[in-house]
């Protein structure tokens, strides 16, 4: 059977959903008869019509608004960013009026904005950035960042079934490296919970997104010199799942938190922050952050390697906090 | 200040509404007037509003002559001077007062103030303050109309000011770019907070931005309830004919200041003259009696009873409860039942 690609699983998931539910749209910038420009909504203009697969103006935040819009009519948008970076034209939209409509006046705003995160592929500082956390402290939100094709598939079901807005974070780094063997059968990955995977004894790194793959390239890598690390992949950060977490440090008392987002405000902070306060007596070490530099993200390669966290990063790492 | 010169004079419409309509239309108006009276100089001066008040006075016909004739399963985006949209809609006076005073039966149950109310099950969008932000919202409302071949149509509202932010120029583009079946109606009033028009835009005429866009541009005396009724009836019939949306500029004049803390006193006093003598109830009355569509007497015994209306439902929503503190924490997701 052939692996399914991270893309097309997303691809498959809005596919599947729009066969399902005619309530299921899609409006942005290219995705009608280009299919996107990373090919996510390839193929759908024909199946589904001009009318439940939008081209529109280059206006984010007008695409943003107008998924508000029919989702207060009964619709189930879902509204590319064509890039994320270009999410922050569309803030106001969704921090002040997606966000709070439940809060307010009791509507619910069941959207889906999505779009390709993350660097690693010289998109340079516009198309290479991570701006979860922007949404992570936008009460209202949720945020899911998947990292593999089966979560990049049930996320993307469970975003679209969800009754709040759903911002979708997709990591264009693993678009068409990571692939898997997906069930045939319909499934979704519930939002709010991480995933173990790999289990370990001496080192929890929580993660998410593109850095799954360096957490475990680093397992491997300190496995054959008997340090044992568990890898947990949030796949969710708002809501997150802070048993999982808190579990996880519990059992092996030493903690590094990955990721690929900058990290003054970067989710590493409120994870640290939890654990100090809910395992605190478990620690046998000082929690330890890898996260890109506060800096915006450089185009030319030795810039860019520089910037995103790397395998010899969390090998480093691990051993301080091994021998600690 | 040619934008402060109405586009034409009380020139009466050659077809009128039916008689209950124009009836209706005195008492919306009416009933605005006085709830946002006893909002802003009862209410709010009695420490009984403890948030901000911002009305419409002078502006009534507005809402009013935009929203009287729409069918229930259409949409308003109200924006913040738009009283008469929840009245006709069929807001009650007693969840409005509730809303004002921060009480749970407000229609927001004291998570929001004054005109960000709103209620689907009225197809009332709620404002947010951030103006224009209902102009995509609205352009994917009626887009939802388009795909579903539904006969529906929104009207939404917006000052002058909300047409020099981004939102508003986004949300007309892409709404006359898929022609959805949308009114977009502007209250210009001629001052955006304390700044006055020549300092929002260097164009003349809201209305002119229409043609940027490829949606007609009409503009009105919005101070003439018959011709804000007449432009908006063929523009929601042109809206529900499939043949898109239309900008209607309601020339107006904001007789306050942007609140009720706000004094205007950057307005100069002989503005507020002119558009006096074009008050919008005042000019309909006349209208009306010398016409003997309503009598003198008529009159009075509308406002006695709008004024006994507006009584109980004071009394009544003085006497609700506030929210409990820990409300705070819910309604933020989606809860089971």
């Amino acid at each position: 059977m052939a692996l399914t690609t991270y893309v097309e699983a997303i691809r498959q998931g809005i596919w599947e959903e729009m066969e399902k539910d005619e309530r299921v749209f899609v409006l942005g910038e290219d995705v009608g008869i280009y299919g996107g420009a990373f090919k996510v909504t390839a193929g759908m203009l024909e199946r589904f019509g001009e009318w439940r697969i939008i081209d529109t103006p280059i206006s984010e935040s007008g695409i943003v608004g107008a998924a508000i819009g029919a989702a207060l009519m009964g619709m189930r948008p879902v509204a590319e960013m064509q890039f994320a970076d270009f999410i922050s034209c569309a803030f106001d939209q969704i921090t002040n009026f997606a966000a709070k409509c439940r809060y307010r006046w009791g509507a619910g705003v069941p959207i889906v904005v999505r779009g390709p995160s993350g660097g690693g592929v010289h998109g340079g500082p516009f198309h290479s950035q991570n701006p979860e956390m922007y949404f992570v402290h936008t009460p209202g939100l949720k945020v899911v960042c998947p990292a593999t094709a089966y979560d990049a598939k049930g996320l993307i079901k469970a975003a679209i079934r969800d009754p709040d807005p759903v911002i979708y974070f997709e990591h264009k780094f693993l678009y068409r490296r990571v692939k898997e063997d997906l069930p045939a059968d319909d499934f979704v990955v519930p939002i709010g919970k991480a995933a173990i995977r790999r289990l370990g004894t001496d080192i929890t790194v929580v993660t998410y997104g593109a850095m799954l793959y360096i957490a475990l390239d680093a397992a491997k890598e300190l496995e054959k010199e008997g340090i044992d690390l568990e890898v947990l992949d949030l796949r969710s950060l708002l809501p997150f799942d802070k048993e999982a977490v808190i579990e996880s440090v519990k059992k092996t008392n030493k903690v590094i938190l990955l990721h690929e987002d900058t990290q003054i405000g970067g989710f590493a902070g409120e994870l640290a922050a939890i654990i100090s306060e809910e395992a605190f007596e478990y620690l046998d070490g000082p929690i330890r952050r890898i996260t890109a530099p506060d800096t915006p993200v450089p185009y030319s390669p030795p810039l860019e390697e520089f910037f995103l966290p790397k395998v010899s990063d969390v090998v480093r790492v691990a051993h301080e906090l091994y021998a600690y | 200040m040619k934008s402060n010169i109405l586009a034409r004079d009380a020139v009466p419409p050659i077809t009128l509404p039916p008689a209950k309509t124009i009836l209706d239309m005195l008492y919306y108006m009416k009933l605005t007037r006085e709830l946002e009276f006893r909002i802003e100089r009862k209410l709010y001066r009695q420490g009984k509003i403890v948030g901000g008040v911002y009305v419409g006075r002078g502006q009534e016909a507005i809402a009013v002559g935009s929203c009287i004739e729409l069918r229930q399963d259409d949409v308003v985006c109200p924006s913040h001077r738009d009283m008469g949209a929840f009245l006709i809609r069929g807001m009650t006076l007693r969840t409005i007062l509730a809303q004002y005073m921060a009480r749970k039966t407000g229609a927001s149950k004291g998570r929001e103030g004054n005109m960000h109310m709103g209620d689907l099950s009225k197809n009332l969008i709620a404002f947010v303050s951030m103006l224009g932000d209902n102009v995509p919202v609205a352009a994917g409302i009626g887009l939802s109309f388009k795909m579903r071949g539904q006969d529906r149509v929104a009207l939404c509202f917006f000052g002058d000011g909300a047409t020099s932010r981004g939102d508003w120029h986004e949300g007309i583009n892409m709404a006359s770019v898929f022609k959805v079946p949308v009114v977009f109606i502007c209250n210009n009033n001629q001052y955006a907070y304390s700044t006055p028009l020549e300092r929002q835009m260097a164009v003349e005429n809201v209305a002119d931005r229409a043609q940027a866009y490829g949606l007609p541009g009409e503009i009105v005396d919005g101070n003439d309830i018959l011709a804000v009724w007449d432009a908006s009836t063929r523009a929601i019939e042109t809206a529900r004919a499939g043949k898109g949306p239309t900008l209607i500029e309601c020339k107006t004049f904001r007789m306050t200041g942007h609140s009720a803390h706000d004094d205007a006193g950057y307005v100069p006093p002989e503005l507020f003259e002119f558009w006096e003598e074009r008050d919008p109830i005042n000019r309909f009355e006349q209208f009306l009696t010398e016409r003997g569509l309503i009598s003198k007497p008529g009159i009075d015994d509308m406002q006695q009873r709008i004024s006994h209306e507006i009584d109980e439902a004071i009394l009544a929503a003085e006497k609700d409860p506030f929210p409990e503190p820990g409300d705070c924490l819910k309604d933020v997701y989606y809860e089971e039942t």
